[in-house]
């Protein structure tokens, strides 16, 4: 089913400035209307305290059940430190052409690597982590292009690398679907 | 040349399961899933997984001994072997026992796609490598199409003009005249080079071990078929098929053909999975196609879609000019496999040769210099050290099926008809002669 829309779900909070800033370039990237919600959970079941970090696969599939609609991709996003079971941490994660995915600004901030807070910076690599995740949901795989949205990151440099625009090849796979 | 890498992942833990999954997919790896060793077992059993990612701690059948089970199956497969810190040593012990690598839980995201990528990258060079070994040793063989004579030039000219096209061929001589080696090169000059060239000796095998040869089995598809195998129309994909002795096929076998020519699509014995090959096709026969044809011994339809361009090759016999230049090879070729100085050859010797009808071809004159070079101690070949003349085959007989055909009929009298006694004297199989004496309609004397 052709999605009409993009649900960006807050659960926690991020200030009205950071989200009302995602919609105008979320919605340039994938060409839908962006609609931002406020979302309640109780992030207590998905922690995980041997690890001192929240289960993303529970959240993910939490979302997706509670929150997503067939017609829309949801991206649910956090202020908490992410993890699957295979790996130490995560940025975000989604289901590759699904409805859902989720996204976390916790290790996305310049203090936490003992650097100066710098607020813009914090907002572009969350800017890019959403549109990278919103594109799995579109369909798209992580992409070699250096500086494609797509490409993956594994640190706060890698995302710095990359631009948050999807590149010609992702975009015409993009328009295809 | 692009591949998409397959992954299978076996781990009794769903979330880590789902986790991998999600992993790969995004990296664009084709994934599936298995919870316990034995339906990994199951999987790779109908399946080819390039990469297998197995946890070594499962219930039941443990990662270490499904490593075992997957490398007795296929022995070249990439296994990689998850593990928690507190088990390294199992995970050495998994290096001993074949693994590629292993990686402890929880996994840095950066070791996981290095490693994946190297194993994917290890994958793609192995294919390469076989791909470019077919290639070197298809352009070592098609140096051994030798002759200046007229008769072969045309022959030459008939392979480059043909080499380009897709057409299929029918390659027609008599036994030992090069057929194969034609076919080699008409492969080594068309843009199928650097994909296989796969052979097919069609005569020797019955026809339910041609069918499963040509279209490959499931496992379980007959008995001792216990894994699964690719056919030879699958291994052929891009490249090209080669198919001895067509006119020995069953005419089930033709149906089938036909078929498979038509549409390139074929399903393993066994099996209902539609696969597709696309390959080019080139047969050889000395039989006349066209006289079976009008005795209703080989299917018209089938034998006008392989009959697009026919290359006939002369008997050595008519072309007598190449026989010094095929001498001198064959000379050079032994000499240096034997490790001796190269030899020469007497002119009174080369004459004799030159005279001989060669009802063997080319392989008979090979056989001839191979056993002047064993046998002369001096530095020159001479007349006596040939056999010609002497005790080699009757030249009486000019065709050498003819020939076949005086020898079975006389051994088969010296046992009286006994078929096992007769195929172990003439050292084939009992099918083998039963196919010979069909085909040479040879039947018990009335006494």
């Amino acid at each position: 089913m052709k999605s009409e829309k993009v649900i960006l779900i807050s659960f926690g909070y991020f200030g009205e400035m950071l989200l009302e800033n995602m919609v105008e370039d979320v919605s340039h990237e994938f060409f839908l209307p962006v609609l931002i919600k406020e979302g309640h959970l109780d992030l207590s079941d998905f922690y995980n305290p041997a690890r001192n970090q929240y289960d993303a696969n529970k959240l993910l599939k939490e979302i997706d059940t509670n929150f997503s609609c067939d017609k829309s991709k949801t991206l649910g996003i956090f202020n908490v430190d992410l993890f699957i079971p295979i790996l130490t941490y995560i940025f975000g994660q989604a289901f590759l052409n699904g409805r859902t995915g989720i996204a976390s600004m916790y290790r996305l901030s310049n203090e936490r690597y003992g650097m100066i807070k710098d607020d813009d910076l914090l907002v572009s690599r969350f800017k890019k982590e959403i549109i990278h995740e919103l594109g799995h949901c579109f369909g798209l795989i992580h992409c070699q292009n250096p500086t494609c949205v797509m490409r993956s990151s594994t640190y706060v440099e890698d995302v710095d690398q990359k631009n948050r625009h999807l590149c010609s090849r992702c975009r015409a796979q993009l328009l295809n679907t | 040349m692009s591949k998409k890498i397959s992954i299978l992942i076996v781990d009794d833990e769903e979330s880590v399961r789902d986790s991998l999954y999600n992993w790969f997919i995004e990296d664009g790896y084709q994934v599936e899933c298995a919870e316990d060793a034995t339906r990994a077992l199951t999987l790779l059993e109908s399946e080819n997984y390039d990469i297998v990612l197995a946890d070594i701690k499962m219930p039941g059948m443990d990662g270490l001994e499904m490593l075992k089970r997957i490398k007795a199956i296929r022995k070249d497969s990439i296994v990689i072997m998850m593990t928690a810190f507190a088990t390294v040593d199992t995970a050495v012990q998994a290096l001993k026992d074949g693994a590629f690598d292993y990686v402890t839980k929880p996994f840095d995201p950066d070791d996981l796609s290095h490693l994946i990528r190297n194993a994917s990258r290890q994958i793609i060079l192995v294919e390469e490598n076989e791909v470019l070994r077919e290639k070197v040793s298809t352009l070592e063989n098609v140096e051994e199409l030798i002759g200046k004579s007229e008769a072969m030039n045309k022959v030459l000219k008939e392979i480059e003009s043909v080499a380009q096209s897709n057409a299929s061929v029918i390659i027609t001589g008599e036994s030992g005249t090069g057929k194969e080696l034609v076919a080699r090169a008409i492969h080594a000059n068309s843009s199928r080079r650097f994909f296989p060239l796969v052979s097919v000796h069609c005569g020797a095998l019955t026809e339910s071990l041609l069918e499963s040869e040509l279209f490959g089995h499931e496992k379980g598809a007959f008995t001792g078929a216990v894994y699964n195998r690719k056919g030879r129309f699958e291994m052929a994909n891009n490249g090209t098929i080669f198919l001895d002795e067509i006119s020995t096929i069953s005419q089930k076998m033709q149906v089938e053909l036909l078929r498979v020519l038509e549409s390139k699509k074929f399903t393993r014995v066994g099996g209902n999975k539609e696969i597709s090959s696309d390959f080019r096709v080139i047969c050889a026969t000395n039989r006349d196609l066209k006289t079976m044809v009008e005795k209703g011994l080989f299917r018209e339809d089938l034998f006008y879609r392989l009959n697009v361009v026919n290359i006939n090759i002369p008997p050595l016999r008519d072309r007598t000019d190449d026989i010094p230049l095929l001498v001198d090879y064959f000379i050079k070729k032994y000499c240096t496999a034997m490790n001796r100085e190269v030899l020469s050859i007497d002119a009174a010797a080369l004459k004799q040769l030159a005279d001989f009808s060669y009802p063997g071809n080319i392989r008979e004159l090979e056989n001839i210099i191979e056993r002047a070079i064993v046998v002369g101690n001096g530095r020159k070949i001479t007349v006596k050290d040939l056999p010609v003349g002497k005790e080699t085959i009757s030249s009486s007989v000019e065709s050498l099926d003819e020939l076949e055909k005086q020898h079975i009929s006389n051994i088969l009298v010296k046992y009286n008809w006994n078929i096992s006694a007769t195929a172990k004297a003439l050292r084939v199989d009992r099918v083998t002669l039963y196919n010979k004496i069909k085909k040479y309609d040879l039947k018990p004397s009335k006494s």
